[in-house]
């Protein structure tokens, strides 16, 4: 407690509360607006912020359900917008698996080990990620390009391609799992080597269950900037039927073809899961994501 | 009996080791020989940057498992390749694209491109010949009647469009009626892409070609290959000179033929944004908005975080976890929805946000064709995006001040205003540096942002490139590259080479500044 206290407190307190509270209207504005619209009859605005004949039609074609109008007539869906979900699920959790296991691996050696180079690839490792991927698409395309007239199942237009594209993106998330590693005791691992256990034994056995937490951290802060990369995605994947949601849900809002209600419930539907997710696990991603800088 | 019992154990181990030393060779022997032929083939169809890439990447490989001195590198072995494959090769192919006329023009390689030019033809004069086309069970079959008046037809064939050519012989059929419907003039327009792609081949072998709807024609192979690599056209006997070094064959007079092939150009590409008005003057235009971009996000967005931070952070204000979970919900939604909420909210005739502005002001901003505005509305929403974060940081920043600084400064008779400047600010300006910086950069690269919401618009007038007045460099570089017919990768290449120049920049001085210890 603050041992000065102007008298006018109370009303300070009163006026923070409400200019918060005004503030947070005024930012949700959007989001709750998006909601609103998801329940609208048809694609165009009405002239009012509140559905004034609320229709569950865009949630229909949403979920993939053709929907009959009141005069019969049926509309299908423009896009499949749960294939994309799951499109997007697929490559970001088969990706961060992957991405965990690379990570920490090389964190433990780095954490861990001395050897020659250790500085610099650390450090150049910190650069390196800081260039956007986005600059070198025409690289990462001729590539993928090249590696897919011998592997099929990795050329363009792949899932597998996308994955093994989001494998570069592991810097980050070593220097995450080595601070970790750093913080937990040595002794425990030394005692097990003097007793006769190889490095491996002492990471796999030793170290790994007691890094759990973090482990998980960076599987969902892996699976989360997955799930959200855009530029990689839009030059990979070219089907209607391979794209990720993020790639996909763009296609929703073109001039010729603006379908706002149809995208209001497919965003609603698709950004609520990761949003509550994110919100579930705010603590620990914040932690990783301050200490990386890469959001914002 | 006890001596066996007990040099057993030892001898299966041993054997154990021998098998495992086995399968660790064997396998290493298959992964050099399928990384050798690998290579080889690359090399064959010259595609140099990537025999090395795989040549580095296997040689390192076998290096590290096959060497038990090199242990230590096999635990970082598989995470440092896949940065190698998919970051830095794809920065180092970028900078070389740079120093080439790569585009859609000169995309392929000089023998891919004799290929296409010597499969042109031309009409020759005469030898028309009007044709009839037969359907039966998907399959195709084609007849001409020629100058003899002889009917002439094909093999059943299947008729789609591949964009390749497919040859067919003409047989003499007699008089027999060929089986299957005749295909009306609709469903030839409706096949014409496929029917062009023929080359019929009459048993004298002359080549005919699709000439009009209803007919047939002769034709011949407009160039012919000689052995120094020129090529003459049969039709008015000019003659093309392979020139390597704009990567066109060209005439004596000038002409080109297109396409070409890829070919070095040096620096001409950087030349090019520095001295072509209609590419230098978008460049700056769009340079001095990308950096005034970045600078406004980051002033904006760590002015209304710390304002939020310092307001959360005084213990008279209750339900601080309310209040905090609903400040960092716009970062919590997936961007790329809620950019594509905005753009959606924003729009000029159906968006939501005129509707009010319309009900409450009486106005109706232009947010996407008037430049300033747009700009503006960029600004907003990537406000929206990126406070939270900013928030979050001072939050951690600020808990670390000790208490006793302000209720110090309270006995001074120190107000908000002084506390800012004269407690906060100084004492969390050294840790926050290095994440303003980097965010800086995230921003200065912020392609998602521009992407969904504007795509660049509204358009720069006088650019001879995809150009626009709210695109950021990255997205410059994006539109050069992918959108519209022009898809000029070497003039892409080296513009994202000058970006990744000022991003190394920049993160250096970061590494300098934020004292990374390894």
């Amino acid at each position: 407690m603050a041992m000065v206290q102007p008298r006018s407190t109370k009303y300070r307190v009163l006026l923070t509360h409400l200019s918060l509270l005004a503030f947070i209207l005024l930012i949700l504005f959007p989001l709750l607006m998006v909601i609103s619209i998801s329940f609208r009859t048809g694609n165009f605005a009405t002239g009012s912020l509140l559905p004034q004949h609320p229709s569950l039609e865009h949630w229909s074609l949403a979920f993939g359900i053709p929907y009959h109008e009141a005069d019969g007539s049926v509309i299908q869906p423009p896009f499949p917008v749960l294939l994309w979900l799951w499109n997007s699920i697929k490559v970001a959790s088969i990706a961060s698996v992957m991405i965990l296991l690379l990570s920490t691996t090389s964190a433990y050696a780095f954490a861990r080990m001395r050897f020659k180079g250790k500085d610099v690839i650390l450090k150049a490792m910190l650069i390196f990620q800081m260039f956007p991927p986005v600059l070198s698409l025409v690289a990462i395309y001729a590539l993928f390009n090249q590696i897919g007239k011998e592997v099929s199942w990795l050329g363009i237009n792949t899932h597998g391609a996308l994955i093994l594209a989001y494998l570069g993106g592991v810097a980050l998330h070593i220097w995450t799992i080595k601070g970790y590693f750093e913080s937990v005791d040595k002794s425990l691992e030394e005692a097990a080597i003097v007793d006769g256990a190889t490095t491996w034994q002492a990471f796999r056995y030793i170290l790994l269950p007691l890094s759990v937490p973090i482990l998980v951290v960076v599987f969902i802060l892996a699976f989360i900037m997955n799930i959200m990369e855009y530029p990689i995605a839009s030059v990979l994947l070219l089907d209607v039927n391979k794209l990720t949601l993020a790639v996909g849900a763009n296609q929703y809002l073109y001039q010729q073809h603006y379908l706002w209600g149809d995208f209001a419930a497919a965003a609603v539907l698709s950004g609520l899961p990761i949003t509550v997710i994110f919100l579930y696990c705010q603590k620990w991603i914040v932690g990783g994501l301050t200490a990386g800088g890469v959001k914002g | 009996m006890l001596t066996q019992a007990l040099s057993e154990p030892y001898t299966r181990s041993k054997r154990l080791m021998n098998l495992r030393a086995l399968v660790k060779w064997g396998a290493l022997g298959a992964v050099s020989l399928l990384a050798f032929y690998l290579i080889l083939a690359l090399y064959l169809q010259r595609q140099f940057m990537f025999a090395i890439l795989f040549l580095v990447l296997t040689g390192s490989a076998l290096y590290v498992f096959a060497r038990s001195k090199a242990y230590t590198y096999r635990y970082i072995f598989p995470a440092l390749a896949g940065m190698s494959v998919f970051v830095l090769f794809p920065l180092f192919y970028t900078v070389a694209i740079g120093f080439t006329n790569y585009s859609a023009d000169n995309l392929l390689t000089l023998p891919r491109v004799q290929q296409v030019l010597l499969s042109h033809t031309y009409q020759v004069a005469g030898g028309r010949h009007d044709f009839e086309l037969r359907e039966q069970g998907g399959r195709y079959r084609l007849s001409i009647t020629d100058d003899q008046g002889a009917r002439l037809v094909t093999a059943p064939f299947s008729l789609e469009a591949s964009g390749k050519r497919q040859k067919l012989s003409l047989q003499p059929a007699g008089s027999q009626p060929i089986a299957g419907d005749k295909v009306n003039l609709r469903g030839i327009i409706q096949h014409k892409k496929a029917l062009n792609d023929l080359t019929l081949v009459l048993p004298d072998k002359t080549l005919l070609s699709m000439v009009s709807l209803r007919s047939f024609g002769a034709v011949k192979p407009l160039y012919t290959v000689h052995s120094d690599n020129t090529l003459v056209n049969n039709k008015t006997g000019e003659v093309y000179y392979p020139n390597d070094k704009s990567g066109f064959y060209e005439s004596a007079k000038g002409e080109t033929l297109s396409p070409g092939w890829t070919v070095a150009i040096g620096w001409a590409n950087y030349v090019r944004v520095l001295t072509d008005p209609t590419i230098r003057g978008p460049f700056i235009q769009i340079f001095t908005w990308t950096v005034t971009f970045a600078l406004l996000t980051v002033v904006f967005t760590l002015g209304l975080g710390l304002l939020l931070a310092s307001l959360l952070q005084w213990d008279q204000v209750r339900g601080k976890g309310f209040y905090r979970t609903m400040l960092i919900l716009p970062y919590a939604v997936p961007a790329f929805i809620s950019i594509l909420i905005f753009k959606g909210l924003f729009n000029q005739n159906f968006g939501e946000i005129n509707l009010v502005l319309q009900h409450l002001f009486g106005v109706r901003p232009d947010w996407f064709s008037d430049p300033f505005l747009a700009k503006v509305m960029i600004l907003i929403v990537n406000t929206w995006l990126g406070y939270p974060y900013m928030m979050l940081l001072s939050m951690g920043l600020l808990q670390s001040i000790p208490r006793d600084l302000y209720e110090a400064s309270a006995m001074d008779g120190a107000g908000p205003i002084d506390n800012l400047f004269r407690i906060t600010i100084p004492l969390i300006i050294k840790p926050l540096m290095p994440l303003l910086i980097a965010s800086f950069a995230f921003n200065f690269n912020n392609f998602v942002l521009i992407a969904l919401l504007t795509n660049g618009a509204p358009d720069i007038i006088g650019a001879s490139t995809p150009a626009g007045t709210t695109d950021l460099l990255v997205s410059y570089t994006y539109r050069i590259a992918f959108q519209d017919a022009g898809q000029n990768f070497g003039l892409a290449a080296a513009i994202a080479t000058v970006i990744f120049l000022l991003v190394g920049g920049l993160s250096l001085i970061n590494l300098k500044l934020s004292k990374v210890k390894v």
